[in-house]
């Protein structure tokens, strides 16, 4: 199994700082900033892993989680949900929505790390 | 001599007997035997307290003074019952169709149950009676004085046997009078004690005449020879007089209190007016016939200034004849007792009726309407009136002094009474006759009859001899005995003249010039139409009802198990065999009971009526099943007002608990949208403050790189939070505006300059200076601001290759309109209604600021008196900004 990490985010200084450090850590980074095809982009692109923001441009990450658990081969694929929001609401509905691991913005680069490494690993055992 | 012990003797035992008699008549009415107490011979003789003792000895004196003017009394009464019988019987009718108590109930009933009327009559009543109680007194003093003078006895306590015959009247009057609250108020024990005290006092004045005639003239003949001899005997009629004291009688007979109980309220049957029609002239007749020869011989016989008042007691003492003069006291004592009696018993009903119980029930509120202890409370009221009555007659008679003042009460009662007449034969013959015109003539009547005959008569106190001589304030035409001038009349002729003519004017007048309510209306044709409404009394007699009508109408009401059930139970409880009951009046009483629980006593009362078909449905009946229907509306109408009100109540609580709902929703999404503004700059700061602490190997270009971003982020938020501040300054409204005149073109000149200093875009900002020279005053640093605002917004999101943004300016009268229109592709139309919101950003992807930019633009226009709004139908984004060039007070 591959490091591949698919970022979605639209705030261009995010993106740059987790791109940095993925691909510090050894990560082969891609990234798309536009909501309303991010299914498609994911889908596409097959990645190991996937970085999710909650409030996108053309649609908000939710409904991008439940289509993509929706689709053959994406049920067990390790989402990292971030949001800007922070209210529990969002945690219950993005778990619901069958979210990996969710994260309130603003993390530390640490927290951001050892998540994708968790996530990338527990993957792999299954 | 007679003895005084004797003479109390006899007197106390008359009294006892009467007392017997009462009370044994009471006792067999109350067990329904004696039918002989309900015959009409008794009605027609308790007729007889149209005699009074003033009748008894005042005949004589009056004869011997004014010869046989005292024909009269006799002649009003005679006249009545022969000539108009059928007038009374209607009065009859009316009386005991509804059910009347007295005259006042009467004219009260018939105008509407108008309560003020009862009122006025009780008074007028009250006040013309009372001396003629207290008149009676005086004649019973008078004859125990002449006989205590026979005895040589003087200076007898004349007010202590005053006072003890007075009270003793008002115990009989008590004990019989309100014995027990029977709805048709007949008084049998009463009536058959007055019916015996009628035939004493005609047996007591036969017997003197006789003794007169026989005894004392020597037989017929020789007495017509005295009466030819003496002047009494000539015939001097005194034309205005006859017809006044012949008219009075008539009306006194009609419309006295006491009267009107015997003839009325007392009557069991209709018929026995027919004998009375007969019976009583006859007795009228009986008792008149000795007055003439007892005058004439008690002239001749007795000493010269002997009163000839009491010439039928005096005569024969004179003559040694005790127990004739015993008779004759007792004949007189009864004359007295009977009126006394029955006349405190109907002013009583009167007074408790009209004047004591609507007080006392309002004074109880509504709660004694339910409770059962209004019987007690009426009797009692009943009792004190009788009382009070008697107090009244005894007091009066003790201020008067006993004098002659009292002599000419009799015609004076009689003149006061008849001041009801018009009142009473417009109710019963008139249609048209109101409220207001009863009031009005009975008003008239009654102040004029104060004013030109009771107060000059018997208050010489009251009014004084100027008054009487010269008229009130000296006005002549307005004095008591000459009103208008008309002098020489008789006092009586003249006030009798005056009070019946104002009187039946301003009755008459009255009723025409007033609109009758619908309930005086349907009481008026009641009572005029008696004869065609009514047959006869209330209650269940002689029903010709089949009981499978009431069956049918029974299931209907009471639903077809329940009928059938309290069909069975009656049928039983009558132990006949089939399923019915008999419909006895019995049954019918307690089916309407029944009924009226279900659906109210008065609907009750005219559907059984209607069945029962022997008396039809009175108007009454009508009116009180309308009443509680009325009653029934209203209260659910009342329910219905309150259940809309409480919907009203629940829509206003919804609708405030949505609002509140909405404002939580809208105050969540803010959190929660400043919760992701900032957290977005902190993130990228903490992000790359991270990276730089750690510092792995990192190139100085991108060391600098990364400083760059937290410093634009650090920038960011703060321009977030200021915009923040300024949005929730204004929307609070704690703004304070700098309010100054200037050129708009500076205004302008300065924003743009703001705007795009230091940007590196190329946007062109077109203007028409000349169009720019316009002064307004307003907060020029406000303006500034949205004009900046909006110049930044087409600076980053106008899309055109070369960016343009055109401003022109129209000044329209005391409006200044500013356009801000670029050359991009503009907002998108779903967009455009929300670009004021709040955080509404179109251009994601170019957000350069938190999306509060507009939302601020539209609280200064608002504060600054103008509005900014979106401008449709241009290619580019295009605002318009409005403002008042002149300052006005600004909206809330």
């Amino acid at each position: 199994m591959g490091r591949h990490v698919l970022l979605i985010e639209d705030e261009a200084n995010i993106t740059e700082a987790i791109r940095f450090l993925l691909t510090r850590d050894g990560w082969q980074v891609d990234t798309h900033a536009d909501g309303a095809d991010a299914v498609e982009v994911i889908r596409r692109a097959a990645p190991d892993l996937v970085i999710l923001d909650v409030m996108l441009p053309g649609r908000s990450g939710m409904e991008i989680l439940r289509d993509l658990r929706d689709l053959d081969g994406f049920r067990d694929l390790p989402v990292l949900m971030l949001t800007a929001r922070g209210q529990s609401r969002d945690r219950d509905m993005a778990e619901r929505a069958g979210v990996s691991r969710f994260m309130t913005k603003p993390f530390s680069n640490a927290e951001v790390l050892s998540a994708v490494r968790d996530l990338h690993a527990q993957a792999q055992r299954t | 001599m007679a003895s005084f012990n004797l003479m109390v003797l006899v007197c106390l035992g008359y009294v006892a007997l009467l007392f017997i008699v009462a009370f044994a008549a009471d006792r067999l009415a109350a067990t329904g035997r004696g039918t002989w107490l309900r015959s009409p011979v008794i009605y027609t003789l308790s007729m007889s307290i149209y005699c009074t003792a003033w009748t008894f000895y005042g005949a004589v004196g009056y004869a011997a003074r004014s010869g046989l003017e005292y024909v009269t009394i006799y002649l009003g009464p005679t006249l009545v019952m022969i000539g108009w019988w059928w007038g009374l019987r209607k009065l009859v009718r009316v009386g005991r169709s509804q059910r009347v108590t007295s005259i006042a109930d009467l004219i009260s009933s018939r105008y509407g149950k108008s309560n003020l009327l009862a009122i006025c009559v009780t008074t007028l009543a009250v006040i013309g009676i009372t001396p003629y109680i207290a008149l009676q007194l005086q004649s019973i003093t008078h004859s125990f004085a002449i006989f205590f003078a026979e005895e040589g006895v003087s200076g007898y306590g004349e007010a202590t046997v005053v006072f003890w015959v007075a009270a003793g009247l008002a115990v009989f009057a008590i004990l019989f009078g309100t014995r027990n609250l029977d709805a048709n108020e007949r008084h049998h024990g009463v009536v058959t004690a007055v019916a015996l005290e009628a035939v004493v006092k005609l047996v007591a004045l036969l017997a003197v005449g006789v003794f007169v005639v026989w005894g004392l003239s020597g037989g017929v003949a020789e007495t017509l020879a005295r009466i030819d001899a003496s002047p009494i005997g000539e015939w001097q009629v005194n034309g205005s007089r006859w017809a006044t004291i012949t008219f009075l009688a008539v009306a006194a007979f009609l419309c006295l209190p006491r009267m009107f109980q015997v003839m009325v309220v007392e009557n069991d049957d209709e018929r026995h007016l027919r004998t009375a029609a007969w019976a009583f002239p006859l007795y009228l007749l009986l008792i008149s016939l000795f007055v003439v020869p007892i005058a004439v011989v008690g002239l001749d016989v007795m000493p010269a200034g002997s009163n000839p008042d009491m010439f039928v007691l005096t005569l024969p003492l004179s003559q040694g004849k005790e127990a004739l003069a015993m008779l004759s006291f007792l004949g007189g004592f009864s004359s007295a007792t009977s009126m006394v009696i029955v006349a405190a018993m109907a002013l009583s009903t009167m007074v408790s009726n009209h004047l004591v119980m609507p007080i006392w029930l309002s004074a109880r509120g509504d709660r004694a309407s339910v409770s059962g202890d209004v019987r007690k409370v009426i009797l009692l009221a009943r009792r004190i009136s009788i009382a009070a009555i008697m107090g009244l007659g005894y007091f009066y008679f003790r201020l008067s002094g006993g004098g002659t003042a009292l002599a000419s009460i009799g015609l004076i009662s009689f003149a006061g009474i008849a001041q009801i007449l018009p009142a009473l034969m417009g109710g019963l013959f008139w249609r048209g006759a109101t409220r207001i015109g009863a009031l009005a003539g009975l008003t008239v009547g009654f102040v004029l009859w104060l004013y030109t005959l009771l107060l000059p008569q018997m208050g010489a106190g009251i009014l004084s001899q100027g008054v009487l001589a010269q008229g009130p304030f000296g006005i002549g035409w307005l004095r008591p005995e000459a009103l208008f001038g008309i002098e020489g009349l008789d006092p009586i002729v003249h006030s009798v003249l005056w009070s019946m003519v104002l009187n039946a004017t301003a009755f008459f007048a009255g009723s025409m010039l007033s609109f009758p309510s619908p309930l005086e209306r349907l009481q008026g044709a009641q009572f005029v139409n008696v004869f065609d409404h009514s047959a006869g009394p209330r209650g269940w007699t002689g029903s010709v009802a089949q009981s499978e009508d009431l069956m049918i109408m029974t299931q209907r009401i009471l639903g077809a198990r329940e009928a059938q059930a309290l069909f069975h139970r009656e049928a039983a409880l009558q132990g006949g065999r089939g399923h019915l009951p008999e419909p006895t009046p019995l049954f019918l009483e307690r089916l309407e009971r029944e009924l009226s629980g279900s659906v109210g006593a008065a609907a009750a009362h005219a559907m059984i009526g209607q069945i029962v078909g022997g008396s039809s449905v009175s108007v009454e009946d009508l009116l009180a099943v309308a009443d509680e229907s009325a009653q029934l509306m209203e209260y659910s109408s009342q329910l219905e007002v309150k259940s809309a009100e409480l919907a009203r109540t629940a829509r206003k609580l919804r609708e405030a608990n949505d609002k509140l709902t909405q404002i939580s929703l809208q105050k969540d999404a803010f959190l929660s949208q400043i919760s992701h503004e900032l957290r977005t700059p902190m993130t990228s700061i903490r992000a790359f403050s991270e990276i730089l602490r750690d510092d792995d190997g990192l190139s100085l270009r991108e060391k600098s790189r990364y400083a760059n971003i937290i410093h634009d982020e650090a920038l960011r938020l703060t321009r977030l939070l200021n915009d923040l501040l300024d949005l929730s300054v204004l929307e609070n409204g704690q703004v304070s505006l700098n309010m100054r005149s200037g050129l708009l073109s500076d205004v302008l000149d300065r924003a743009i300059s703001s705007a795009l200093a230091g940007a590196e875009g190329a946007l062109v900002v077109r203007r028409r200076r000349l169009s720019e020279t316009v002064r307004v005053t307003t907060d020029q640093d406000r303006l500034a601001q949205v004009f900046i605002n909006l110049i930044s917004n087409a600076q980053k999101y106008c899309d055109a290759p070369h960016p343009e943004l055109t401003v022109s300016v129209h000044d329209v009268g005391d409006q200044v309109v500013v356009d801000f229109i670029d050359n991009g592709s503009g907002i998108p139309v779903e967009a455009q209604s929300t670009v004021f919101e709040k955080f509404a950003r179109v251009h994601a992807e170019k957000a350069g600021g938190a999306g509060l930019g507009l939302a601020i633009c539209r609280e200064i226009m608002q504060r600054l008196g103008g509005e900014i709004h979106y401008l449709p139908g241009h290619a580019g984004a295009a605002f318009r900004v409005s403002l008042p060039t002149e300052a006005r007070p600004i909206p809330e």
